[in-house]
């Protein structure tokens, strides 16, 4: 310690000749003078605080209202330009609608397959494991959401998308009539379907995380009410876990849609993209996210500002899904634990 | 519908440590039993163990037996589902479902276990449960209401409510007034002395005018001290508890000299 403080003198105490002890002498004065200050400064310290937790809050509005403004002024040309000079040639409309629609399908897809693994592994972890090992689970999962995207992005392409084309060609045989499985399957399975299994990987850890937080803050005598009535656990579950922590699963799973929706690195590599097609097992279909990632570097004058349009279009888009949530949270409100 | 329970050398267990030590007692179907006795001294142990809700506590387990009507709760195969539906319990702070309604917390526990229940059946049984905890005079107009909407006596009535439409023979009750004011305290110990007309009603309490004023025995648990377990000291009917108990203990407990 001593070493290190004497070869940055900068950093280097009043007392400089011994510099460990110093350190500690000054740390100590320090402490008392910090003591004194409480005693006198009680009411100043709470102005303060309300002050940095004032500004802090007004930070967050100010970023958002920054990247709305400058969202909105980039993208601007594109609406008033020629329907010819947009890409396709058909107006910005019809060049951003199979964008969202693949951003859209990439998602639900995530979502539908995420949200009752995420919420059944929660529920593994808060209610049914033995303790030693659910913590053991749990960091297993939150070490998912720790993996960078471009990780998952290259397993999907070249470990996940060749081996599921058999799955592929199984799919389009049992349920081709099905317009969303409509056959020929691409050989190489890099499809949105495939898009979106790893994306739902990926938003796993984030159902799961706050599922099992809210999961375990169930109260107590609410679970032994439903116990006390003569219900299995599976009851008591439903009783008391799952609308207690309603309105947590679907701001996890609001929370898990935004990260779906904006991933693109993943998507980038997975899926070899191109325009709308129904079918989930052929190639084609694009996501918002990913279609900004691959153009952006060479656009420039009006492209750019098409991009960045997209980018507007997908903002508004998790705006409106937030504020959705928000709407069938608060409809619950009255008969939520919150007032219990 | 009222059922006898004999309780024969029980010793409860949180790990390694004895909290309850060797219990052999008998309470009486239709008559409400109390617990009085310190802090710590093992009572609402014990009383969990006769539904075996102890068990939701990690560790816990007992020895000895516990016979409803001569039948083992704690022999190999049986359900503890099925015992709590046989043994209702009532708890310290008032629990009703927060997310369901009135009519829906009394029916609660009837349609577990996948039961089904006709609509009328269902209205004869919210309104004869209610009828039977005091409730329904002032419920009857907002049963869709939640039922986390009601004061604190009420919630507790309610409960007590949702533990009679099972229909069980017993009904424990783990300090029910503990967070009631005076008045609603009233009106739940109006509540258990209609109760023992047709069940077996056990109480934990702290307050001894409350057990002198509803029980019929009373069942005084003690503890030597920290760490030690809890037993059970004197057990008679409640006038000769609190007039003139055989035990030392029990006397100076009754007479506020500790505890």
């Amino acid at each position: 310690m001593s070493h290190s403080s004497s070869t940055v003198p900068e950093f280097s105490t009043p007392t400089g000749d011994q510099p460990g002890q110093g350190d500690e002498n000054s740390d100590h004065r320090r402490e008392g003078h910090v003591a004194i200050g409480d005693a006198k400064g009680g009411p100043a310290q709470d102005r303060v605080f309300a002050g940095v937790t004032l500004v802090a809050g007004a930070i967050i509005l100010v970023v958002l209202a920054a990247v709305a403004f400058f969202l909105t002024w980039q993208a601007s040309p594109i609406f008033g330009a020629a329907s010819s000079e947009v890409t396709g040639g058909k107006g910005f409309l019809s060049y951003i609608w199979p964008l969202v629609v693949g951003t859209l399908i990439a998602s639900v897809i995530a979502l539908l397959l995420a949200t009752p693994v995420g919420i059944g592994v929660a529920l593994y972890i808060s209610h049914y494991a033995p303790p030693r090992f659910a913590k053991g689970v749990g960091y297993v999962i939150d070490l998912l959401a720790a993996i960078p995207s471009v990780i998952f992005g290259a397993w999907g392409a070249s470990v996940l998308a060749p081996k599921i084309v058999p799955f592929y060609d199984w799919l389009s045989g049992i349920l081709g009539f099905l317009p969303i499985f409509e056959g020929p399957p691409t050989a190489t399975g890099k499809t949105i379907l495939t898009a979106g299994i790893v994306l739902a990987i990926m938003i796993l850890p984030i159902i799961t995380a706050m599922c099992r937080e809210i999961f375990a803050q169930t109260p107590v005598l609410q679970q032994e009410a439903a116990l006390g009535l003569g219900a299995t656990r599976w009851e008591m579950v439903r009783m008391t876990v799952f609308p207690f922590a309603r309105a947590g699963i679907i701001s996890s799973v609001m929370l898990a849609l935004g990260r779906a929706m904006g991933e693109t690195m993943a998507v980038t590599l997975v899926l070899s993209g191109g325009p709308f097609n129904p079918s989930l097992i052929q190639s084609g279909n694009q996501t918002v996210a990913s279609e900004i990632a691959l153009n952006f570097p060479e656009a420039y004058g009006l492209r750019l500002n098409e991009l960045i349009a997209a980018g507007l279009v997908l903002f508004v888009i998790t705006l409106v899904v937030n504020l959705l949530a928000r709407l069938v949270i608060s409809r619950y409100k009255e008969f939520s634990g919150a007032n219990s | 519908m009222s059922k006898r329970i004999d309780v024969e050398h029980l010793k409860v267990y949180y790990g390694d440590f004895l909290a309850v030590d060797d219990i052999t007692m008998q309470i009486e179907p239709r008559a409400v039993t109390a617990f009085i006795g310190p802090s710590g001294c093992g009572k609402s142990t014990f009383l969990r163990t006769l539904n075996r809700m102890h068990e939701v506590i990690p560790g816990a387990y007992v020895e000895g037996k516990v016979n409803l009507d001569g039948e083992n709760l704690y022999a190999k195969g049986v359900d503890p589902v099925r015992v709590r539906s046989q043994v209702g319990m009532v708890f310290q702070r008032p629990n009703p479902f927060p997310t369901m309604s009135i009519r829906d917390n009394v029916l609660a526990g009837v349609k577990l276990n996948s039961r089904r229940i006709a609509r009328s059946d269902a209205d004869e049984l919210v309104e004869s449960s209610l009828r039977s905890a005091n409730l329904w005079n002032e419920v009857k107009d907002r049963l869709d209401k939640p039922g986390s909407g009601l004061s604190g006596g009420q919630q507790q009535r309610l409960c007590i409510a949702r533990s009679i439409a099972v229909r069980p023979d017993v009904i424990l009750m783990d300090e029910p007034c503990s967070a009631l004011d005076p008045i609603s305290t009233l009106a739940v110990e109006d509540l258990i002395n209609e109760l023992k007309a047709e069940y077996t009603v056990v109480i934990v309490t702290h307050n001894m005018q409350q057990a002198a004023r509803v029980s019929d025995k009373t069942a005084f648990f003690n503890i030597a001290g920290t760490g030690k377990p809890g037993r059970l000291i004197e057990y008679a009917p409640t006038q000769e508890i609190f007039n003139k108990p055989q035990e030392k203990a029990t006397e100076d407990y009754v007479s506020g000299r500790f505890g």
